[in-house]
């Protein structure tokens, strides 16, 4: 009895020796000098990570969590440039779980690429005038004392576009993200400076080094635009508009001015540099440009991704619409033959993402995967051709779907379990 | 009952303000946080430029001028002389006059609707690093450079609040106007997708 036991506690000695020697941390020696017996199985199976105080004051990621931003387009304007601008870069979608994109890997775009403002929230302030009875100056104390919203909504660039030469959902959808925003209804603020029955539009500018400049129409002002201090329960990154922007929910990235300094009401539409951009010879192009259509994409499995053979996977990906909440999300697992009722997996909300899901047993045969979805103001998500049947233009291999590009992505699964873009 | 009769009381009111509209007579504001800036903080910080050019500042210039400021102000470095050359965007098309406006380069001084776009694209986002540190008059001469180098003016017109809303810009009335924005409609009337 005795001598079994002796025999045991040498073995459990001899292993936690094992394995503090293989582990880097300290705290795996801390436990290789216990000599008293141990119960099987709790010995540390992994090294510990000391304390320290940045751990502490603000924590940090595994270092085994890889997943980064890159640029956008591949091949396209570096970030950051030989001058230190940025201008637009990717949020990392295969890897996003959920429907709350973390501030540190929010995409980022900038109106001609950008230096970041360093701005000390103290000496920033918002100022409303224009056609408005009462013009008003807020710091971002006074700004945080008005009655505040919080809601989830995603914000895409129009250059979120997909074409045959990328690789990951991250080149050909990334160039969208969704948060949690904390703020105050511009409305709000409108109806204490007194909006005058003249104002039809407002331009919201920003601080930052271009002073970027968008015209929105006062309807949407009066709806649902936020003057946005918070981002996922902390304040605003500096990336994303440090200390206030506003969120015009559902409209094209450019018109959520970051660093917003000056809102003003005017009686027409002010063509700013930004709208210059949006020029088209066509009304129902510039249209197309504005508010973003139903859209949807697989983001597991998708390209550069391997299943490792036949069997269970949950298909997994996001859906969002400018013109309200996603009604519907359907998936095809044999190339958009038959379509299958996606599951959500939270409540869709008014110009958010929302997760959907699909269960699937792969059986091991060359397939494309493809996603589409209706929002509830009922447009949807269509493949290219019918779009391009729609503008009665010849579908050819490079079309280019007018305004923001809404359409279907497929993902090809070949026999081997490796997954490409379905456009190429 | 207390409550009952404090509820109509601040109902009341709330209902008229917004049957009325807030247009209709000048409410009070509601919660009286923040400080009403002076117009001279306003006009100081209202670079916004319309297309009736009312918000632009007195000054004046010309191409020749505008010339001479191009190089002095360093537009050469990233521009390229004469608007060509530079890794910034070209400022100057090399498609002949001919050729219509939608067929050539993507250019700010040719293909704005109005010339005042120009000005104000210059004015607050010009020349990079010192952007805001050019005088009205600086910017009413590279306007007219830009717009004379582009075959729009004349190298002798001279650009000022009053003129420089009028210049007849090469794209005329031939492109895209914003609809009508209606709340939860489709984003382009008829389209289902």
């Amino acid at each position: 009895m005795d001598s079994k036991r002796n025999s045991r506690r040498e073995l459990l000695k001899a292993g936690a020796a094992l394995a503090g020697g293989i582990t880097l941390g300290t705290g795996g020696k801390a436990q290789a000098q216990h000599d008293h017996p141990m119960t099987p199985g709790s010995e540390n199976a992994s090294p510990m990570i000391h304390g320290s105080k940045e751990q502490i004051e603000y924590g940090q990621r595994s270092k085994y969590v890889t997943s980064v931003r890159v640029q956008h387009p591949i091949g396209g304007r570096p970030s950051p440039d030989v001058f230190g601008k940025v201008f637009h870069v990717a949020t990392p979608l295969q890897d996003s779980v959920g429907v709350i994109t973390p501030s540190s890997l929010h995409y980022i775009a900038t109106t001609r690429g950008s230096f970041l403002p360093d701005i000390d929230p103290k000496q920033h302030t918002l100022t409303i005038h224009g056609l408005v009875d009462r013009p008003l100056t807020l710091t971002m104390d006074e700004l945080k004392r008005f009655p505040s919203v919080t809601r989830l909504h995603f914000i895409e660039c129009a250059g979120n576009r997909h074409n045959g030469k990328q690789k990951t959902v991250q080149d050909t959808h990334g160039m969208t993200s969704c948060s949690e925003w904390t703020g105050v209804l511009l409305s709000t603020l409108l109806k204490e400076c007194g909006l005058k029955g003249s104002a039809k539009w407002f331009v919201a500018e920003g601080a930052e080094e271009v002073k970027g400049a968008s015209s929105i129409p006062i309807e949407k002002a009066m709806d649902d635009c936020i003057i946005a201090y918070g981002q996922n329960g902390e304040p605003l990154r500096p990336q994303q508009g440090f200390p206030v922007r506003i969120m015009v929910p559902g409209f094209e990235g450019i018109y959520h001015t970051k660093f917003l300094r000056r809102i003003k009401l005017v009686d027409r539409f002010y063509m700013n540099y930004n709208e210059f951009g949006h020029l088209r010879p066509e009304d129902k192009e510039l249209a197309l440009g504005e508010q973003i259509g139903p859209k949807s994409v697989i983001t597991y499995p998708s390209g550069t991704q391997r299943l490792p053979g036949p069997g269970f996977y949950e298909i997994s990906g996001l859906a969002w619409s400018g013109g309200g909440a996603v009604k519907t999300v359907e998936v095809s697992t044999d190339g958009g033959k038959k379509w299958n009722r996606a599951e959500f997996k939270n409540t869709p909300q008014r110009m958010a993402h929302v997760r959907f899901a699909y269960p699937w047993k792969w059986d091991g045969t060359e397939t494309a995967i493809l996603s589409r979805c209706t929002d509830e103001i009922g447009q949807r998500q269509a493949m290219r051709e019918e779009i391009a049947n729609w503008w009665k233009v010849p579908f050819e291999r490079d079309y280019r779907v007018p305004g923001l590009d809404n359409s279907v992505m497929p993902w090809k699964i070949a026999r081997d379990g490796s997954v490409t873009n379905g456009l190429a | 009952m207390g409550s009952l009769n404090l509820l109509r009381v601040v109902t009341i009111p709330l209902l008229l303000g917004s049957l009325l509209g807030s247009t209709a007579f000048a409410q009070s504001p509601t919660y009286g946080v923040g400080r009403t800036p002076t117009a001279e903080e306003i006009r100081r910080m209202d670079i916004s430029i319309g297309p009736t050019g009312e918000e632009l500042p007195p000054g004046r210039g010309s191409a020749k001028e505008g010339a001479q400021v191009y190089a002095q102000k360093g537009c050469v470095g990233c521009h390229g002389a004469a608007g060509i050359g530079g890794l910034a965007p070209i400022l100057q098309s090399k498609q002949s006059a001919d050729v219509p406006v939608w067929k050539k380069e993507r250019i700010l001084p040719l293909r704005a609707p109005h010339a005042t776009i120009v000005w104000d694209f210059i004015n607050r986002g010009m020349p990079l690093g010192l952007e805001g540190t050019l005088t009205p008059n600086e910017v009413y001469s590279l306007t007219a450079y830009l717009l004379f180098i582009n075959k729009v003016i004349p190298e002798d017109q001279v650009l000022d609040k009053q003129s420089l809303p009028k210049v007849k810009m090469p794209i005329g009335d031939e492109y895209g106007k914003p609809h009508q924005f209606k709340l939860n409609a489709p984003r382009l009337e008829g389209y289902p997708y």
